[in-house]
């Protein structure tokens, strides 16, 4: 069915936010798959597969610095964009919608921080 | 009075009426409470069957999810599917005797949720291919955790000060709190009347609603992804506009005393005949309802371990109705877990954002106001339509009257927002410019030249 579809449609291999670009808003994904880079080019590395229900771009919401990672299509994916703007807003009068977002953002942290653990072998960090 | 009581876990809490601000005040009630650990029982009773056809499964509604609402939702984690979303709009076209112009939306995406409050018209034939938007989040609440009594409720009364439920085979239950969520469309209000409470329902208006049935492939080609809204001076006519779903599409006017020959002179009227096919005229017996439209809110609607959510409470003026139930029925499930139940819980702590949206429509009514003017005055008319197609090729931050009239007609912003925009000097300027110019060019344009 193609005429209830929300948002906006991507193909496998769109880029839909560049590492560097600034950016001023979030997407939430609709259906589909995407996948998160880091690095450019040949080094350019998968760091992460979200699905659907899964938010990113985020970071931008919150912080004025430039897009953290590259954000790329993996086969068809609609992708629903949330306004900056709108969103602020709208976490002024119900800060409780910022709940899910935070709660992404702490699981991030957690994988970020079981992945490191595994990079260092099980020794404790430097520092 | 009721003081300092809050739930506790196994506390029990009824919600009368299993619509979108029943579903929201369930699903977020349950969501807050497992957050906080706290065990609750939550029986939503509503009696319709949203999964049956015609007026029996629908809740009579227009069915527009707005954008604002649509974006609140996926940040909440709730992605309308494509099996309930009939069609996703991403413009409306405004259609005045003076012309036509399509605005899209400002990111040129599908934001706008066209649904079906109900499974599918009164005389569809066949395996309808979306669900009911109003059984979608029903079911949403009922996987929370809520269960559903499918009765009707035939009787509220108190029970040493807790509210008191009876259904429709005499069965009584008491609960620690009463959530109502019944609209302005059915009788149940009337059950609150001997209760001794100080709520006073809202006032409201008719609207008229028509499902017209042309199949998908006629909408795609004639309508498209766009809503189309009305200007027209058609006496009583305050607004009209057709929503685009999957294979219907549905209209919809606001006014004085609609009947046959409004509708009538509306679908015969030159700027709706040429957005449909040529020769094409409306099924003799289509699905067709006059629901009731809140134009103020209601008054005290709260009391001990009792709270109005929804249409019966306060909602948007003319717009976003369901984006109102979701907001009233959120902060009423914040002050129940967070605050508590009693009569004075409610009023600080859920009242404020009632009122907020009651103050907003206060300025909703200005800003409607002005629309009713410019729909009665061909030179206004004349300068909206030319500043509206100059901004077109702009960047949507440049497109003032866009936007305006994109938030008025689509309920995608607060009626302040886009009331402080208007009085902004370079928009009256440019309104007035754009007048003078339109004006100025028509006149020389036209063929006869008399003045209109």
């Amino acid at each position: 069915m193609t005429t209830g579809i929300l948002g906006k449609l991507y193909q496998d291999g769109e880029t839909i936010i560049c590492e560097g670009e600034t950016g001023n808003c979030m997407y939430a994904i609709q259906g589909g798959q995407v996948e998160v880079l880091l690095g450019k080019g040949d080094e350019e590395v998968c760091v992460a597969v979200l699905g659907e229900g899964d938010v990113f771009g985020e970071m931008a919401l919150f912080e004025k610095e430039v897009r953290s990672a590259t954000v790329r299509a993996r086969g068809e994916v609609r992708v629903l964009t949330l306004d900056k703007r709108t969103f602020l807003r709208r976490i002024h009068e119900d800060p409780s919608l910022a709940f899910r977002i935070l709660e992404k953002m702490s699981q991030r942290i957690r994988k970020s921080n079981a992945a490191l653990k595994r990079a260092l072998g099980g020794r404790r960090a430097p520092g | 009075m009721l003081t300092n009581r809050g739930l506790e876990n196994g506390s029990r809490v009824a919600v009368i009426g299993g619509g979108p601000a029943g579903s929201f005040f369930s699903y977020f009630l349950q969501q807050i409470a497992q957050r906080v650990g706290l065990d609750l029982v939550v029986e939503i009773h509503e009696a319709r069957d949203f999964s049956l056809t015609g007026p029996k499964g629908c809740n009579m509604c227009g069915g527009i999810i707005s954008e604002s609402l649509v974006q609140d939702l996926a940040a909440e984690g709730i992605n309308l599917p494509a099996t309930v979303v009939q069609r996703g709009i991403d413009s409306y076209v405004l259609h005045m005797d003076v012309g036509t112009v399509r605005i899209d939306t400002p990111l040129h995406e599908m934001r706008i949720a066209a649904v079906h409050r109900g499974t599918a018209p009164r005389g569809f034939k066949g395996v309808p291919k979306c669900r009911s938007f109003d059984g979608y989040l029903l079911e949403l609440a009922l996987a929370k955790g809520a269960h559903l009594v499918h009765k009707r409720v035939d009787g509220v009364s108190w029970d040493a000060g807790r509210p008191r439920v009876t259904t429709q085979d005499g069965l009584q239950q008491t609960y620690d709190l009463l959530a109502v969520a019944v609209g302005v469309n059915t009788g149940a209000l009337k059950l609150f009347e001997g209760l001794n409470l100080d709520y006073k329902p809202p006032q409201s208006t008719k609207t008229y609603i028509r499902e017209l049935f042309m199949g998908e492939e006629t909408i795609q080609k004639y309508l498209g992804n766009s809503m189309h809204v009305f200007l027209l001076n058609l006496p009583r006519l305050e607004f009209a506009a057709l929503i685009p779903k999957g294979e219907y599409v549905t209209l919809c006017l606001l006014g004085r005393d609609i009947d046959n020959a409004l509708v009538g002179a509306f679908l015969n009227a030159p700027e709706v005949k040429q957005c449909l096919p040529p020769g094409w005229e409306p099924p003799e017996d289509c699905c067709h309802c006059s629901p009731r439209l809140n134009i103020t809110g209601a008054g005290h609607a709260f009391a001990d371990r009792m709270v109005f959510v929804g249409d019966c409470g306060v909602t948007r003026l003319y717009k976003d109705g369901i984006g109102a139930a979701y907001r009233t029925a959120k902060a009423a499930a914040k002050a129940a877990i967070f605050a508590g139940v009693s009569a004075e819980d409610f009023r600080r702590n859920y009242w404020p954002a009632c009122q907020s949206i009651d103050k907003d429509n206060r300025i909703g009514k200005l800003v409607f106001a002005v629309t009713h003017e410019i729909q009665k005055r061909k030179y206004l008319r004349h300068g909206l339509l030319r500043m509206v197609s100059e901004e077109q090729p702009k960047d949507s931050s440049r497109r003032r009257m866009s936007m305006v009239l994109w938030d008025t007609f689509t309920g995608s912003a607060p009626y302040r927002d886009v009331f402080l925009r208007c009085l902004h000097p370079s928009f009256l300027c440019l309104f007035l410019w754009e007048i003078v110019v339109g004006n100025c060019s028509y006149r020389l344009t036209r063929p006869h030249g008399g003045a209109s």
